[in-house]
């Protein structure tokens, strides 16, 4: 395949960036989105040109850290629709022979751009730490069956720890909100007994950190749901919203 | 900021205040929508009703005192939503400062997109509505009767080349599509949503948007089409 692809650079966070067009051929329709732009940076740098920066890391689907708007959509878009992938599962005979694709990074101001294609997402690792975790008692592991949870109670919880934080929910928000990670990360802690202790505190905590960091509000469009490559749904949203207005008539204060 | 003091200050406070006061005024519009229907009822006894409205009541409350706590609690609503609106709309566009070069609506639709806009056309609609039939300013209503709003109604619609009607009927199809998302998204919102009940709130919100503007958008037409006068 021959492709025309239109790439944002730009060197540094603080500098000015734009769309560079690039020409690529020889690209097999049997290779990844990611080994697509492998072969546009093997080339760069037999020129000596810069290469391309991007985030990846597992190319399987389950790390999270490939981040690409393609084509106006996070992620890109499968072509047969089965199903939203992440960018290292998504391949090249979704595109077609001659196709002009754009390529921009993720953009919320909550993820400032560090080079090109790569935004910093710490912002979410400080939603996480501000209480996307359990305390418990060290010592010997519990039996995993000491503790018995409903199935429902324990599907939707492998649901919402589903998510992988790459940040898609947060690129596709004309808003720029973090409502669908932060929710899953509240529900799949909160629905277990393990969790359950500190769900209000927890809900109250991530909320305020979200807030802190610049994310947007929910307009409840359901674009972020869209482009999640793991079916993160709204559910979990709404049932923050219900955790939080739980939470403030039990007067529970923020504590980050 | 302690306990409950804080949710307000959140973006989901903000959106749960939003949620609340737009029930008090769905709930509003289909009294209001209702009571209008009773100008296919005559002068005399729309008149009455109108009348009946201040005396209701009594003679435990005074003249106009039941109305003047619904007409707070409607106007407490409406500058609770706006504040919200306002003030999330403002944050939401600073958290996407830069925009995409192309960027693909996968879910969005028409109604969710333009919410801050038809909530703004509708507050100028308000002003204008009160203008027109409650303070019956001279140029905007070409005859205002106070102790007459049969009249006051013909006289609106007829007059001024239709203008005022078709105003109405352009701000009922903003209120559609306000009512439309809105409807669905307060309950999502509240929390009283999952995938089990999204459809049926999804047809609840047709039904809401639906009954509402058609119940107020046939006076305007009425009177066009000759029906009232
Ligand atoms: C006729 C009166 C109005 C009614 C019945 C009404 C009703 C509603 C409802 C039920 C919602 C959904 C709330 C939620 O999802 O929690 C909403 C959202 C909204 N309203 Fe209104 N509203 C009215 C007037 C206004 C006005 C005057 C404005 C002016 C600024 C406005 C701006 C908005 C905006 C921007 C949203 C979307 C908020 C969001 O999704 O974050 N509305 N409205
Ligand atoms: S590189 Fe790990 S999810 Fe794509």
């Amino acid at each position: 395949m021959k492709l025309n692809l239109k790439i944002w650079r730009q060197p540094s966070q603080q500098a000015q960036g734009q769309l560079v067009d690039y020409q690529l051929d020889n690209v097999s329709e049997d290779s990844s989105f990611l080994e697509m732009l492998d072969l546009l940076n093997e080339q760069l740098i037999e020129n000596g040109d810069e290469p391309v920066a991007f985030d990846h890391d597992c190319r399987e689907g389950i790390c999270g850290m490939c981040s690409l708007v393609i084509n106006g959509v996070a992620h890109g878009q499968d072509r047969e629709k089965i199903k939203q992938v992440t960018v290292c599962q998504l391949h090249m005979r979704n595109f077609s022979d001659g196709e002009t694709i754009v390529i921009e990074p993720w953009r919320s101001a909550a993820f400032p751009v560090l080079k090109d294609l790569i935004v910093n997402r710490t912002a979410f690792d400080r939603i996480i730490q501000a209480g996307g975790y359990i305390s418990v008692s060290t010592g010997s592991a519990a039996d995993a069956n000491a503790l018995p949870i409903p199935k429902k109670k324990a599907d939707v919880s492998m649901d919402a720890a589903a998510c992988i934080g790459c940040g898609a929910c947060v690129a596709a928000c004309p808003n720029g909100s973090a409502m669908l990670f932060t929710s899953a990360k509240i529900t799949h802690l909160g629905v277990l007994p393990q969790g359950e202790t500190e769900r209000y505190q927890r809900v109250v905590n991530m909320v305020a950190q979200m807030d802190k960091e610049g994310f947007g509000g929910c307009t409840n469009m359901g674009e972020c749901e869209a482009v999640c490559p793991k079916e993160i749904s709204l559910d979990f949203i709404a049932r923050m919203n219900r955790d939080l207005i739980s939470a403030a008539f039990r007067g529970i204060s923020p504590t980050v | 900021m302690v306990g409950v003091m804080h949710f307000p200050q959140t973006t989901i406070g903000k959106k749960v205040i939003m949620a609340i006061s737009g029930v008090v005024w769905i709930g509003f519009l289909a009294a209001h929508m209702f009571g209008n229907l009773k100008v296919y009822t005559g002068a005399e006894h729309f008149n009455e009703y109108a009348e009946g409205l201040r005396t209701l009541g009594a003679p435990i409350l005074g003249y106009a005192q039941a109305l003047w706590v619904l007409r707070i609690i409607v106007i407490v609503s409406i500058v609770a939503h706006m504040w919200a609106a306002l003030t999330l709309n403002q944050r939401n566009r600073q958290a996407r400062p830069a925009r995409y070069t192309e960027h693909k609506k996968l879910s969005a639709n028409y109604a969710t997109l333009t919410m801050i806009y038809g909530g703004v056309a509708i507050f100028f609609f308000i002003i204008y509505h009160l203008m027109h039939f409650t303070w019956g300013v001279a140029g905007v209503h070409p005859s205002f009767i106070a102790t007459d709003p049969y009249h006051n109604v013909i006289a609106g619609f007829s007059s001024y080349g239709y203008v005022p009607a078709i105003i109405y009927l352009i701000a009922l199809v903003f209120l559609a599509f306000h009512l439309f998302h809105g409807t669905w998204s307060l309950f999502q919102t509240l929390g009283l949503n999952n995938k089990t009940y999204d459809g049926a709130l999804h047809g609840l919100a047709w039904a809401v948007a639906l009954v509402i503007t058609l119940g107020f958008a046939t006076v305007p037409l009425g009177v066009m089409f000759g029906l009232l006068s």
